[in-house]
């Protein structure tokens, strides 16, 4: 079996490996399990290992100011800086904050996107030429799965609230805008499964994209998809109790976790999921997340020439001292008429 | 050394498809033209490296220690220690593949490991191997496999493929930055004595004696006065370039590239009319003597011990700040590095100020040294310089970004304010906009790789470059490309020799050089380049007598 193919076969094959043991599971005596171990589980490693793994990142100074910078610097005051030089190139804190908010909200390095192609080009002398031409589809399935995601995240809030939130409400109407029948679709629900193929496909359909990726990339990729679909099966086809599970998630909220009975298996296999990835989440490339808070060539202040940054663990080091080398060039500096500290 | 193929040969060549074979299969091809010498003992001794011994690749002598894999990872895990950037983008590629056409050298070679992002795999499979259980348990496939013998000499080939120029930073989501894992990769390979030639021996002789080429005092003053007296040939002004010289107010540094050879020599004679023509009170330092810096290319350590020099030798000359020239990694090690590097503020230095201006350099008040585009700039703003477009009338420009400059310092409006004045209106052409700028593409030998021995792979990575120069050439008529580089100007040349050997390259300061009008020069015909300024010399003549 080729690269791609194991690693491939290995991410589907766990994911529907989770499937099955949620779904035998919890059609067992074991809903307890299912219903509130798990999740509680799920929950802890999710906290404990973030932080762990932010600790672990944080204890690593960062020695040097290394900002990637996109635009224009800070030099004479006459030269032009426009708005989106100074986000790209942040002088201030403030900058700074709007670029790390572009970053985080817009994905703005995505969307400058390109796709450089070599073309044939019979005027060139040598047949081809490279085109670079803007490309913003990664970008735009980036964004829509992520908003998706977060969308239907709150939107799950509303389990967890007894009464639900006003914003939970509006975005929950909002979200279900469309009624081409009962109940309601949520578009997020419908973007996130197909940004997800989008992503997918592109992964395996890009022969360079293919080479690179690993079951890692598979995995999270499989496992939301998971979740998405038996989510909307679970509204749309295979109805289950929502009054049960309601108990069952304010039952663990409040730390008074009980497991009503008549929720349906495809419930338990869409929670297990979700539990699977809280817990595969810190220990994964999903910590791209709160990374790209901490990465030094976006989070930093573009203005080294005129803050001192201090590096923690700088040493003296090593080098001629100029009267050394003078010693050596000596003779032949004050014959060259340059001028010297010694005559001899 | 390797015979490198003809342009109509090479093109056709490249290929993106990746190989059947996944990648941790495929074994580094060392075909001679691709890679870079290792370095000979005899300069590792010098800087005091280890493992200096005779290797070489075609014989399969790597010279590797005994327990070179302890020594590696045992570095490794130092360096994760010691930078949050490399734990950080160890852990959060999600291997979107953005960064992965962005690169020069995988557009020009077509290699899929210059990807970024699977160069980046080639370090961090070994990380997720020994750093990571999941990589300990499951191994390839969770990503992570054995520090073998051939793992290093990929990352040998791999990571002096890779010019730092950050290209790959700009684009990805998260900013990972190769040019970051390549240089720790790189004191990695350094630790167990690999490295290369040509940017070791020009370490050690910046170490040894003041500059890459290894000039001594006396033949670095050499080189300059007879820059002097090309400018008095040429233009009648008699430059007084100082060395050494103790109570001048600036200090001035350039790199050993812009007085070593053409084309950066000319430059070199435009810093000297320049300086000379506002009377700046500078002098050059024989010890100081280089601005560039190899030694960052191969280690943090090493960049710091070369660039320690330049505030040593400012404080002993007591000058009240640093002027410096033309130079891509110069600046970038400056601005990202140099105060860091010093640890402590500056302050036997003063804040900036323009002599002739009164303009106080504030952006740069703890660096205290400014750069030639930015003092130039503030010259012509404040109308300082009387110049005469007109002398650059034969020069059609396109300007270059350097990487280093573009992505590691943010220069890009004061050389392009520069040209616009010391050009004729129109004779400056941008190339496309996604080859400039922030966005700039690599002269592909970088980074310590400007070897003669890798001269192919030189002309696949700078293939990106030359096809925006071709571009505009082919376009705009256009003959000269302009950079603020001299690694630039050693390395374009051969370059666009290769690609497009229709064009020129020039520093700035050179079209400042030709446009300057001084009260008391001789009639100017020609360029510092002694090429026919426009009406003048043969084809003028010819022109005429057709007129007549
Ligand atoms: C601050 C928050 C976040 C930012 C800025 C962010 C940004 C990004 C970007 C730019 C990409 C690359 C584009 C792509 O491949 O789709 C990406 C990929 C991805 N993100 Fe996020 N993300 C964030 C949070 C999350 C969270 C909370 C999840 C949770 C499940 C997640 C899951 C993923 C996955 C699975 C991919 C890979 C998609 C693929 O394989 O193609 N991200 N993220
Ligand atoms: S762009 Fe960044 S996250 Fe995407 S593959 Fe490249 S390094 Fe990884
Ligand atoms: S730093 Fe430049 S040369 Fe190195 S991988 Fe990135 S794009 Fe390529």
């Amino acid at each position: 079996m080729d690269f791609f193919k194991r690693h491939f076969l290995v991410a589907l094959a766990a994911v529907l490996g989770l499937v099955v043991v949620a779904y035998v599971g919890a059609q067992t005596k074991l809903q307890i399990l299912f219903g509130v171990v798990v999740p509680y589980l799920a929950a802890l490693i999710f906290v404990e290992g973030l932080v762990y793994r932010l600790i672990q990142w944080a204890r690593s100074p960062v020695p040097f100011r290394i900002p990637t910078t996109a635009g224009q610097n800070r030099t004479l005051p006459w030269i032009k800086r426009d708005l989106d030089d100074k986000l790209d190139n942040p002088d201030t804190f403030k900058y700074l904050l709007g670029r790390m908010a572009l970053e985080i909200l817009a994905f703005r390095s995505l969307f400058r996107n390109l796709r450089t192609e070599l073309r044939k080009d019979p005027d060139n002398p040598e047949g081809a030429r490279l085109i670079h031409w803007s490309y913003k589809w990664l970008w735009l399935g980036a964004i829509a799965f992520h908003y998706a995601f977060l969308v239907v995240v709150l939107r799950h809030l509303r389990f967890f609230t007894e009464p639900v939130p006003m914003p939970i409400q509006l975005l929950e109407h909002m979200d279900g805008f469309f009624q081409f029948f009962v109940p309601a679709v949520y578009l997020s629900g419908v973007i996130l499964v197909v940004a997800l193929f989008y992503l997918l496909a592109r992964r395996i359909t890009n022969p360079t994209l293919r080479y690179i990726s690993l079951a890692a990339d598979y995995f999270p990729l499989f496992l939301i998809l998971g979740i998405g679909i038996s989510g909307i099966l679970m509204r749309y086809v295979y109805k289950v109790d929502i009054v049960a599970v309601k108990q069952l998630a304010l039952g663990l909220v409040t730390l008074h976790p009980v497991v009503p009975a008549g929720i349906g298996p495809i419930f338990y296999v869409h929670l297990f999921l979700v539990c699977v990835l809280f817990a595969y989440f810190p220990f994964s490339k999903l910590m791209h997340a709160p990374g790209v808070f901490l990465s030094p060539s976006r989070n930093m202040v573009a203005n080294n020439r005129w803050v001192l940054h201090v590096n923690p663990w700088n040493y003296p080091v090593k080098f001629t001292p100029y009267l050394e080398y003078e010693d050596k060039f000596r003779e032949a500096m004050i014959e060259a008429d340059i001028p010297v500290e010694k005559e001899s | 050394m390797a015979k490198v193929p003809k342009p109509s040969e090479l093109l056709p060549g490249i290929s993106y498809q990746p190989p059947a074979k996944g990648w941790m299969d495929v074994k580094p091809d060392f075909r001679p033209g691709t890679y870079c010498n290792p370095a000979a003992p005899k300069w590792m001794e010098w800087i005091g490296y280890p493992y200096p011994q005779a290797r070489s690749i075609p014989d399969n002598e790597w010279g590797l220690p005994d327990n070179w894999q302890e020594i590696v990872l045992q570095g490794m895990e130092d360096r994760l220690d010691r930078f949050r950037s490399l734990k950080l983008f160890f852990d959060i590629c999600v291997r979107c593949g953005a960064c992965a056409d962005k690169c020069h050298f995988f557009l020009g070679t077509g290699d899929p490991k210059n990807m970024p992002v699977l160069r980046a795999e080639l370090l961090r499979s070994v990380y997720r191997r020994y750093f990571k259980k999941i990589g300990r348990v499951l191994g390839e496939i969770a990503g992570a496999r054995d520090l073998s013998e051939d793992v290093i000499k990929e990352w040998f080939f791999y990571l002096y493929q890779c010019t730092i120029c950050r290209r790959c930073s700009l684009f990805c989501p998260y900013g990972i930055d190769m040019a970051e894992m390549t240089l720790l990769g790189r004191e990695l390979l350094a630790s167990v004595g690999l490295n290369i030639d040509w940017a070791m021996a020009s370490v050690a002789q910046c170490y040894d004696k003041g500059s890459h080429i290894g000039a001594t005092p006396q033949a670095f003053k050499d080189m300059i006065d007879f820059l002097a007296e090309e400018n008095e040939r040429i233009t009648g002004i008699t430059t007084t370039p100082s060395y050494n010289r103790k109570g001048a107010e600036v200090l001035f540094v350039t790199p050993s590239g812009d007085y070593f050879a053409d084309p950066g020599s000319f430059t070199l004679m435009g810093y000297l009319l320049l300086f000379e023509y506002i009377g700046l009170d500078y002098t050059f330092s024989t010890y100081a003597a280089e601005g560039g810096n190899f030694g960052w290319f191969i280690s943090h350590e090493m960049g710091k011990r070369l660039n320690s020099k330049i505030y040593a030798e400012a404080k002993r000359l007591g000058v009240k700040w640093i002027l410096g020239g033309e130079c891509g990694h110069m600046w970038r090690v400056c601005n990202q590095y140099m105060p860091t590097y010093w640890g402590e503020p500056v302050n036997f230095l003063e804040e900036p100020v323009s002599p002739i201006t009164g303009t106080r350099f504030e952006n740069a008040k703890i660096h205290k040294m400014v750069h030639i585009s930015e003092f130039t700039a503030d010259l012509i703003k404040n109308g300082k310089l009387n110049l005469d477009p007109q002398r650059n009338a034969h020069i059609k420009l396109t300007f270059h970004d350097s990487c280093n400059t573009a992505r590691g310092m943010g220069i890009f409006e004061e050389p392009r304010y520069i040209i616009n004045n010391v050009l004729p209106e129109g004779h400056f052409v941008e190339m496309p906009p996604n080859t400039i700028r922030e966005k700039t593409f690599c002269c592909g030998s970088s980074s310590g790789i400007n070897a003669s021995e890798n001269m192919e792979l030189r002309m696949q990575g700078g293939l990106p470059r030359a096809n925006a120069v071709r571009w505009v050439y082919e376009q705009y008529g256009v003959n000269h490309l302009g950079c603020i580089c001299a690694l630039d100007r050693a390395t374009l040349p051969t370059l666009l020799e290769y690609w497009v050997p229709e064009m020129q390259v020039t520093g700035i300061t050179e079209m400042v050089g030709n446009a300057l009008i001084f009260p008391d020069e001789i009639e100017r015909t020609t360029d510092l380049r002694d090429r026919d300024l426009e009406g003048f010399g043969e084809a003028a003549e010819e022109d005429a007598e057709e007129g007549e």
